[in-house]
């Protein structure tokens, strides 16, 4: 059952051949056996067989739509209501959300039945999930290393089919990095596509939720049903929804790939630089033409974008306060006091330093300095796209150098952890969307192959995704010991 | 550009950020190293480049100004640490 696609288990539904209960129980109990994962933060079992509940009902009514009964799991950055909301941190550890984001209002409304909240970096910060309060992520490829960040437990739980598909949200690669270095689908959709309402905000200007799944077709399915124009959300965007599923089995003949040479130089382990050459190969199989681009600024894209996403976490970092919700520290002797203890004692040390970072980029003084020179070289870097992206249909590359880390191995140096992300950081700052897909395998651990395109062309980067999964079978692997 | 232990303390403070005594001087590290990944921008010529706040460079949307929140009062302060007749409890600001 687990080794079904989102559609074959739709279709089973539809049919009748199980029910969502049964599917859901399934999930649950598989939960429940790999708990070493710690994959999910929160486990909710009488939430998910009342929907399961209701979703055979909606579906012995002739109601039904494709998600109707599927158990998908929830990236804990969601706010849901009535269950615990944590963002990975203490700070939230108490926080029952008083009300849905959108994108788990619309799974609500096409029937989906949420089986958690899954682990994370603590407010999304960190590239291999060992910031959550709650503890590493483990890798299903092999415990030891991690499974990526911050979305490391929608890759984790996806991987090892602890959930049909789950959501993520991707700031500096946080859906891309995880679902490459766990061997799944990951899509970040563009700016503004999917609504940021109720998902709790790391870098307002670099922040978009997206889809985490086995397959192309099944992010496509999960993308329809999170994208459109929310008017809770002052940053999403009013353009109509495209038909993601019919778009999938367009040919590539012609399709032009750019292949910049600033992603395949120096830092990139040659055998993951060998196995991307293997499937951009296959691309050429399929009718594609490559061209040799060069995009000069992506070097610039760390330091600019850890001057930018501090900037924004430590404002929007400051309504953790102790004073409306959240934790707070015991016997406060004044206000000051208050802020300062309980702020201190309710973030980790990687949001501590992003704060001070941000706070000292802001300070004045350094305004210019810092954050207005990131905003210009934010402009170069968004240029580089759009020139790039006005010869060729998709620019291809890395997701990540190397695939998963030690667990350990990098915590002691952030540094080395920021420049780990250094092929996925330009994609936020310009705002476009990527995907990051299965391409094969070094030593055993998963390789992904990054898929950039134009604003908006969500529909054609499935569509290249999906024509390759129909040539091979990179994603249908699964880690020994969740088959 | 190196950061000191003294300048850590004043962003904390800036901040309202608690951070542990023995913590400092490793922050003091840290951020020296991001500045020092930041040196790399300084040598960018970007005299006549627009700044880029927002990836759609989209105006701000207005809606018109009509209550569309109806008062959720009672649920908001059932998960607030310290509530008393419908107010939030601080610690005393004025003796």
């Amino acid at each position: 059952m687990h080794n079904k696609t989102l559609t074959e288990l739709s279709l089973g539904l539809q049919a009748k051949t199980f029910s969502s209960v049964e599917l859901t129980q399934f999930f649950l109990n598989r939960i429940d056996q790999h708990q070493q994962l710690n994959a999910y933060i929160t486990v909710t079992p009488e939430l998910a067989l009342a929907q399961a509940k209701a979703a055979d009902q909606r579906i012995a009514n002739g109601r039904s739509d494709l998600l109707t009964g599927i158990p998908i799991a929830q990236k804990d950055i969601f706010c849901t209501q009535g269950v615990t909301t944590t963002c990975g941190s203490k700070m939230l550890a108490n926080f029952t959300a008083p009300y849905n984001a959108t994108v788990i209002e619309k799974f609500n409304q096409a029937g989906a039945v949420m089986l958690g909240k899954l682990n994370m970096d603590e407010f999304a910060m960190g590239s291999s999930n060992e910031t959550s309060y709650y503890g590493a992520v483990k890798n299903p490829w092999n415990i030891n290393t991690v499974p990526g960040g911050s979305s490391g437990g929608s890759a984790a739980a996806v991987s090892a089919r602890l959930a049909v598909c789950a959501t993520g949200t991707d700031t500096g690669g946080s859906i891309r990095q995880p679902a490459a270095l766990c061997g799944i689908t990951g899509l970040k959709p563009t700016y503004g596509r999917v609504s940021r309402y109720g998902m709790i905000a790391y870098a307002s200007s670099l922040d978009q939720g997206g889809p985490m799944t086995r397959s192309a077709e099944d992010a496509a399915i999960m993308l329809q049903a999170m994208a459109g124009f929310d008017e809770k959300d002052s940053t999403s965007v009013d353009m109509p929804v495209p038909d993601y599923r019919a778009g999938l089995t367009k040919s590539l003949v012609g399709l032009k790939i750019g292949l910049p040479k600033e992603f395949f130089g120096e830092g990139l382990n040659d055998d993951v630089a060998a196995t991307l050459a293997v499937a951009i190969e296959e691309y050429r199989k399929l009718g594609a033409e490559m061209i040799d681009i060069s995009m000069p600024n992506l070097k610039l894209a760390i330091p600019a974008y850890y001057v930018i996403a501090p900037a924004e976490c430590s404002a929007n970092l400051s309504r953790f306060d102790g004073v409306r919700y959240g934790y707070r520290c015991e016997s406060p002797v004044d206000l000051t006091d208050l802020y300062t203890r309980s702020r201190g004692e309710g973030f980790g040390k990687e949001v501590k330093r992003r704060i001070l970072m941000g706070t000292y980029a802001l300070s004045t003084g350094y305004y210019d300095a810092y954050y207005l020179k990131a905003q210009k070289i934010r402009r170069l870097i968004s240029e580089d796209f759009k020139t790039a992206l006005a010869t060729v249909d998709v620019i291809m590359g890395p997701v990540t150098p190397n695939t998963a880390f030690g667990i350990g191995e990098k915590m002691a140096d952030p540094i080395a952890m920021y420049l780990s992300d250094i092929y996925t950081i330009a994609i936020n700052l310009a705002g476009v969307p990527a995907m990051s897909i299965p391409a094969g395998f070094v030593a055993g651990m998963p390789v992904g192959l990054q898929l950039i395109g134009d604003y908006f062309s969500e529909d054609r980067l499935l569509n290249i995704a999906h024509q390759y999964q129909q040539v091979t079978d990179w994603h249908t692997y699964i880690p020994t010991g969740f088959e | 550009m190196s950061l000191t232990a003294d300048d850590v303390n004043k962003i904390a403070h800036l901040a309202r950020l608690g951070i542990d005594k023995q913590d400092v001087a490793a922050y003091a590290n840290d951020l020296s190293g991001m500045l020092d990944l930041m040196t790399q921008m300084a040598e960018v010529n970007t005299d006549h480049v627009e700044p880029m706040a927002h990836p759609m460079d989209q105006a701000q949307r207005l809606r018109a100004d009509a209550v569309t929140e109806l008062n959720h009062r009672e649920a908001f302060q059932a998960i607030a640490p310290q509530v008393e007749a419908g107010l939030y409890l601080v610690p005393k600001v004025i003796e």
